[in-house]
C-alpha cells in the first residue's frame, strides 16, 4: 500500500510538471509526509484512499500552488495530519511566508497531527474545534487555501459530530451533513483569491455542490478522479471567480436560461449517468427557452402579418 | 499555539458579543526559532489586533513589544525582529485561554487549544 501510494503520488508530480512545466520549481517532485512515519491512535482515522487522493490533487497542483504565493493554508478535519503534514512539505514553512492551520472535532486527532509534523519537522497550528469554531470572526477572508476531506459517508443523522473516529467518516444524510456546514464557512475564511480542495463521493451529489458554490461565486473544476472497489471518489478544486460572480448575479437578475448554462457548464465535468437527475433539469430547462423562442418568433410574425393587413387596407 | 493564533481566537459562546481577545493563563512557554521572511511581516501586519498581540506577548513574558504600532515600523530592522520573535517564535505550550466576557475557560494542553463548546454553549 506505501509503495503504491508514494508511486502514485510522484506520477501524478510527474504528469503535472509535464503538463505545466513552465518553472524550474515546477520539475522538482514535491516531498509528501511518509506513511511510517504518520502517528496513530485507535480513536483516529489513518491515512486512506481519500487522504491520498487529496494529496495527490495538492501535488498535481503544486506548481500552481506555488505561484499562487499563499499566506495562510488551513486544513479543516486534519485527522493523522497526513495532508497537512504533506502541503507544508510540499510547499515550504515560515522561511517562505506561509502560515498553517488545522482543525479537528477529535481531540485525539489534533494530537496525532502535531506529533506527524513534528517528526517530519515541519509546523502547523493545531486546534481542537468543530470547523471553524472561535476563528470565524478574526479569520474572515484570510485563508488563501483550504483542504478538506469531511466526513462524507452516508451514516443516521445520529452518529454525526461524535467525539471519537466516527466524526472521522459519519456524514448524515447523503454524507451532506457535515459538508454542507463547511461550505459558508470556506466562503467566509477564504480570501478574495482562496482556493478550497475538497474530497467528495457521489452520494454526497457533488454536481449540486459545485452548483450551490457557483451561486456563492466559485468556479470549480475535478482536480482527481478515483473509483475504488467500495466508493468512486472526487477531489474538486473551487476557486472565487470574479468574473463569474458578477455573471450569476445578473444572470439571476434577469433569466434562468442564464444560470443554468453556467450551471451546466460546471456540471459538463461530471459523467452525466452520476448526475441524470440535475443534467435533466438543465435539459428541461432549455427546451424552455427554445419554447419561448419561438412563442416570441410567432408573436412577431403575426404583428407583421397585421400591420400589412391594417396597411393594405 | 503562537500569538498570531491567539490573534485569530474568540470566544464564541451563545450571547458572548467580542468575545476577543482571550486572557491568557500560562503555565509553559516554549521558544522555537524560525527563519525570519520580511514580506510575510509586512503582509500579516494589518491583520494583527496590535494591542491584544502586545497584551499576549506580555502575557508570555515577552515585554519588548511597543503597545502602539503603525506601519511605518515595517522599516525597521529591529521591530521586524522583535515582531517576528513574538508572532512566531513563542508557544503557549500549556495554558489556559479565558472568554474575556463568560469567564469560560479553554484548556491548552500540548500547544493545542481546545476551543470545542459543550451542546449548551452553542
Amino acid at each position: 500500500m506505501e509503495d503504491s501510494t508514494k508511486m502514485d503520488a510522484t506520477h501524478h508530480a510527474f504528469n503535472s510538471t509535464q503538463a505545466v512545466g513552465k518553472q524550474v520549481f515546477g520539475k522538482i517532485p514535491g516531498r509528501i509526509a511518509e506513511i511510517h512515519l504518520v502517528s496513530s491512535h485507535p480513536e483516529v482515522y489513518e491515512p486512506c484512499d481519500d487522504s491520498f487522493a487529496l494529496v495527490d490533487a495538492l501535488l498535481a497542483d503544486r506548481t500552481n500552488l506555488l505561484e499562487h504565493r499563499p499566506m495562510l493554508c488551513m486544513e479543516v478535519g486534519c485527522g493523522s495530519g497526513y495532508v497537512i503534514t504533506s502541503l507544508a512539505l510540499m510547499l515550504g514553512q515560515e522561511a517562505n511566508g506561509l502560515y498553517y492551520l488545522a482543525t479537528d472535532i477529535n481531540p485525539h486527532a489534533a494530537r496525532v497531527t502535531t506529533e506527524t509534523l513534528e517528526v517530519h519537522g515541519v509546523h502547523a497550528e493545531v486546534i481542537s474545534t468543530d470547523i471553524a469554531l472561535g476563528l470565524e470572526k478574526r479569520l474572515t477572508g484570510l485563508v488563501d487555501v483550504m483542504v478538506v476531506n469531511p466526513p462524507y459517508v452516508p451514516t443516521p443523522e445520529c452518529e454525526v459530530g461524535g467525539a471519537g473516529i466516527t466524526s472521522a467518516w459519519a456524514g448524515g444524510e447523503n454524507g451532506r451533513s457535515v459538508i454542507d456546514k463547511i461550505l459558508p464557512v470556506a466562503d467566509s475564511l477564504l480570501s478574495e483569491n482562496g482556493w478550497l480542495y475538497m474530497v467528495t463521493v457521489v452520494s454526497n451529489n457533488p454536481s449540486q455542490i459545485c452548483a450551490q458554490m457557483w451561486e456563492k461565486g466559485f468556479a470549480s473544476r475535478i482536480a482527481v478522479q478515483r473509483s475504488t472497489e467500495e466508493e468512486s471518489l472526487h477531489v474538486i478544486k473551487f476557486w472565487r471567480d470574479l468574473d463569474r460572480l458578477a455573471e450569476a448575479k445578473a444572470a439571476a437578475a434577469t433569466t434562468r436560461t442564464i444560470s443554468s448554462k453556467i450551471i451546466e457548464s460546471v456540471l459538463s465535468q461530471f459523467p452525466s449517468s452520476h448526475f441524470g437527475a440535475v443534467t435533466a433539469m438543465t435539459i428541461d430547462d432549455h427546451f424552455k427557452g427554445v419554447y419561448i423562442l419561438i412563442l416570441n418568433a410567432c408573436y412577431g410574425f403575426f404583428k407583421i402579418f397585421l400591420l400589412h393587413l391594417i396597411y393594405l387596407r | 499555539m503562537r500569538l498570531l493564533t491567539h490573534n485569530m481566537l474568540s470566544s464564541n459562546i451563545k450571547g458572548v458579543s467580542s468575545g476577543f481577545p482571550l486572557r491568557i493563563e500560562v503555565e509553559k512557554v516554549v521558544e522555537k526559532q524560525v527563519e525570519m521572511n520580511a514580506d510575510f511581516l509586512r503582509n500579516m501586519f494589518p491583520k494583527i489586533e496590535w494591542k491584544a498581540f502586545a497584551y499576549a506577548a506580555k502575557a508570555l513574558g515577552y515585554s519588548d513589544l511597543p503597545e502602539e504600532a503603525d506601519s511605518s515600523q515595517l522599516n525597521s530592522q529591529d521591530f521586524l525582529q522583535k515582531f517576528h520573535h513574538a508572532l512566531l517564535e513563542l508557544h503557549l505550550e500549556e495554558g489556559v485561554l479565558i472568554c474575556p466576557e463568560t469567564g469560560r475557560r479553554f484548556p491548552v494542553n500540548r500547544g493545542i487549544p481546545n476551543m470545542l463548546l459543550h451542546e449548551d454553549e452553542v
